[in-house]
């Protein structure tokens, strides 16, 4: 039996970003928090031997580890689905900071457009632009609403960025400049400002120069050390929840932080959540932690599971439409790429930053006409410097075999003389992807794990097609001596290496038959848990995620507050 | 001392000392003693002759086995080697210590598979959805071994490590493609593929795993390893060339 522990205010399941933001808002507020976190403590200390390829890339160090939960996916509901037993094609966080410890920094917002989505693409191209199988919807919240919760999430992490003509409107500039300009991205700003494009360097939360936040917090300035992805940065350059916003709430005396601490059920009766059981990790003992609120903020997976296997919220059924815990999982479309090979060039690609890159705003949204293309949204096209660690990185012309005598030969010639021209393209929700319970795989505590039903569909498919020439054709004026362009989309593989931005699942909206959370992410159904994280996004835009889930976390921390005061539905 | 001991000695053209250095015996340069008798029929002579006079200090105490038999040490080293050859470039895997790299890995937890989803069932997978086995990596890597003997055997006539290398490369190329007979129900590409990333990781990790000796490795590409800052080299036009540094050197930090 679990141990029943003295009540409290607030309990907050995860301490990513999600979850710090929200502790510290809290906290900062005067209201007592508990923290649950799965895995460890973490600060900068830990990453003293942080600059090992081996153990932190390929060894997934600060990652969740899979032998005690992990995902099952199949591609169609025909199929059988399998436990993702390794890593591919994505990754999870695990500890204080979660993925925002060992993420690269990329912090964009979406545009308008994303948030009107439906409203928009209806008014301009008809209803039938997609097919009804395509669940796009509105975010019950306009891009003007939640702008102010972008500047404050900026400010905190301290982007550096510069202001881009075709996105939303900001009220204040980034409070960083940009990040330095390399070789590679100098050829790309060149090849595409001659192409008509007007290339930006990437917002990046790796601080281009040394900053305070308004919460007091200090950091110094990126040194281009390479170790940025999947790595936690050894100088609190890179904007992580441990550097940032849980030390805040630390030191506010507010927050009860416990790790080792897995959350394996929301005890509700329906319509209200009294609190949640979790096992400590290391003793296997379980708890009863009762609260008046209860925030859920582990990450897009969990955050669908614990509804699920805690009976909250109406299921998604793909047979009828109905239901939304599950619905509207999204990916990211980023197959379309043209890669450069040079013969007489080396450039110095051993350094780099995880944000560190140049990309056009042109092929986003709908920034282009859809008129007389059979997908709708669109792809920022990208030339990145995040450091070539060498296990990663031995890139050969197409033809050339991938061990062996000629591949020792092309790898190391080429080591120093390539780089892509990548793009990173939105994926549109569809009615047959999405997240239940596997009826067959339990993880370390006997609860079922996830089911990922998903594939790329028609539309990612015709936009991987579309991009790559986009592609192509900057590699061409950017005039590499090989060029290998990559047109096609394949099949979704759990075990290719892609990238970690997953969406959806508990989205928002402004209509509870359709959505399983209002504006604030608190859940129509539940007035006193909120589920905040990139799980709320009706769909993923061309953009990484943490820079939309950072203000919305805001937003949820606003709406907890205002909850606590004054109790009932926010919206 | 005996330069010709028999047969295959003399057809190598190779001194003894050569002979064991090419045939994977040593380990980072060790002549193993304890493997010699085995292999030479059962020679007399004492280990301790041909062990080299060099003195204890500079031999690194990670140059040695925690998981594989000298055998098996020896075609692991054989196999890497086709994977990563010496070349113009440089050394190839079996110099760098590729193969005491994947003896180390294969003794750790990552040999058997600890961070990863094991629970049954296990069905057979699509394309799409990764490795469903239940065979361990430190299993698997064993049986690919006794595979790649017993294929060579059946194509060639000889064990792989008495294989030209031209034909050391049939018999991978016919594993990496999966035309070589299953591995406990498992395909040999599935072995390959192991054979082949541990290569790569032992070639280029940090040499702390055991693996890109003397960080030559990474200096065949220009690679510095790691260090601090590179905020003034990202900046330049021109190739900025940096020795590399392994992670001992944040040991003083
Ligand atoms: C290598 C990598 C690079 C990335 N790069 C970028 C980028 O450049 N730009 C960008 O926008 N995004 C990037 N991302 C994505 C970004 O990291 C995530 O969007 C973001 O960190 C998610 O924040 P979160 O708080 O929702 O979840 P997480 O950071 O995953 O935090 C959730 C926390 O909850 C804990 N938890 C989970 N389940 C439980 C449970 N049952 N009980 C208790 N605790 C639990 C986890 O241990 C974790 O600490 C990257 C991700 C990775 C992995
Ligand atoms: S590249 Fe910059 S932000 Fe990233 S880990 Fe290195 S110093 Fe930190």
């Amino acid at each position: 039996m679990a141990t029943k522990l003295p009540k409290v205010p607030v309990v907050v399941v995860g301490m990513g970003w999600a979850g710090g933001i929200v502790a510290s808002e809290l906290t900062k507020a005067g209201i007592k928090v508990v923290g649950l976190e799965r895995g460890k403590d973490r600060n900068t200390s830990d990453y003293a031997m942080g600059h090992d390829e081996l153990r932190y890339q390929h060894r997934e160090e600060l990652m969740q580890d899979l032998s005690k939960e992990t995902i099952t996916h199949r591609n169609n509901e025909k199929m059988r689905a399998l436990p993702m037993r390794d890593y591919g094609t994505f990754i999870v966080g695990d500890g204080v900071g979660g993925a925002g410890s060992h993420w690269n920094g990329q912090t964009y917002r979406f545009l308008p457009y994303d948030f009107e989505i439906k409203t928009l693409t209806d008014k301009k191209y008809g209803a039938n632009k997609l097919n009804p199988e395509y669940t796009i919807q509105d975010w019950g919240m306009t891009y003007g609403e939640i702008e102010p919760y972008y500047d404050t999430f900026e400010k905190m992490a301290g982007i550096s960025g510069e202001t881009v003509e075709l996105y939303g409107k900001r009220s204040n500039p980034y409070p960083t400049g940009p990040m330095l300009k390399t070789p590679i991205m100098n050829m790309f700003e060149k090849a595409t400002k001659n192409l008509g494009y007007t290339p930006y360097v990437i917002p990046s939360g790796n601080l281009s120069e040394s900053y305070e936040n308004p919460d007091g917090i200090s950091r110094a300035a990126c040194q281009y050390c390479a170790y940025c992805e999947n790595f936690g940065c050894e100088y609190g350059a890179k904007a992580d929840p441990a550097v940032t916003v849980i030390p805040v709430a630390k030191k506010t005396g507010n927050l009860e932080l416990r790790t080792h601490s897995n959350v394996i059920e929301i005890l509700n009766d329906g319509s209200k959540a009294s609190g949640v059981i979790y096992v400590d990790t290391i003793t296997g003992e379980e708890f009863e932690q009762p609260a008046d609120v209860v925030v859920v903020a582990s990450y897009v997976f969990n955050n669908a599971r614990l509804l699920l296997n805690s009976g909250l919220g109406k299921p998604y059924n793909s047979a009828d439409g109905t239901g939304v815990i599950g619905k509207n999982y999204c990916y990211q479309v980023s197959s379309a790429s043209s890669m450069m090979f040079f013969e007489d060039k080396e450039f110095n690609l051993y350094g780099g930053a995880g944000a560190l890159g140049i990309e056009i705003p042109e092929f986003v949204g709908d920034n282009f006409d859809h008129s007389e293309v059979n997908f709708i949204h669109g792809a920022g096209i990208r030339v990145t410097q995040y450091g070539n660690r060498p296990i990663a990185n031995n890139v050969v012309p197409k033809g050339t075999p991938s061990w062996g005598a000629e591949f020792k030969d092309q790898s190391i010639k080429y080591a120093n003389s390539f780089f892509p021209v990548k793009s990173q393209g939105a994926s549109m929700p569809y009615r047959y992807n999405y997240l239940d319970l596997d009826p067959t795989y339990k993880d370390a505590y006997g609860k079922p794990l996830l089911r990922m039903t998903f594939d790329y569909t028609e539309q990612d498919r015709e936009l991987v097609k579309y991009m790559s020439k986009v592609t192509h054709k900057i590699a061409e004026e950017i005039g590499a001596d090989i060029i290998d362009t990559n047109e096609k989309q394949g099949d979704f593989n759990v075990n290719k290496d892609t990238n970690t931005h997953n969406t959806g699942g508990v989205i928002m909206g402004s209509d509870p038959e359709t959505s399983a959370l209002n504006s604030y992410l608190q859940m129509w159904d539940a007035e006193n848990v909120f589920v905040v994280g990139a799980s709320a996004f009706p769909h993923n835009s061309s953009f990484n995620p943490t820079g939309t889930l950072g203000a919305l976390s805001y937003r949820a921390a606003e709406g907890i507050q205002k909850y606590i005061k004054e109790g009932g539905s926010l919206v | 001392m005996a330069e010709h001991e028999n047969g295959k000695i003399s057809q190598r053209g190779s001194t003894r000392r050569v002979f064991l250095k090419n045939s994977g015996l040593t380990v980072g340069g060790v002549v193993l003693g304890g493997a010699l008798g085995s292999l030479l029929g059962g020679s007399s002579e004492p280990a301790s002759h041909t062990a080299p006079a060099a003195p204890a200090l500079t031999v690194n105490p990670a140059e040695a086995l925690m998981f594989f038999t000298p055998e098996q040490y020896q075609l692991t080293q054989a196999a890497a080697e086709r994977i990563y050859p010496k070349d113009d470039n440089g050394p190839g895997a079996m110099e760098l210590n590729a193969a005491i790299y994947i003896d180390h890995q294969l003794a750790s937890p990552w040999g058997i598979n600890s961070k990863e989803y094991m629970a049954g069932p296990f069905y057979k997978a699509e394309e799409t959805q990764g490795s469903q086995i239940r065979i361990l990596r430190k299993d698997l890597f064993l049986l690919g071994l006794k595979s790649l003997d017993a294929y060579s055997s059946k194509k060639f006539e000889s064990n792989f490590i008495d294989l030209a290398p031209e034909d050391q490369d049939l018999v991978l190329t016919d594993f990496s493609e999966g035309k070589a007979p299953d591995i406990s129900g498992v395909k040999s590409t599935l072995f390959f593929n192991l054979l082949r990333s541990m290569t790569i990781e032992g070639v280029y990790a940090d040499p702390v795993y055991g693996g890109n000796k003397n960080m030559e490795g990474w200096a065949m590409r220009k690679f510095p390893g790691s260090r601090m800052t590179y905020t003034q080299e990202i900046q330049k036009e021109q190739f900025v060339k940096l020795d590399p540094q392994g992670l001992n050197s944040h040991m003083s930090h």
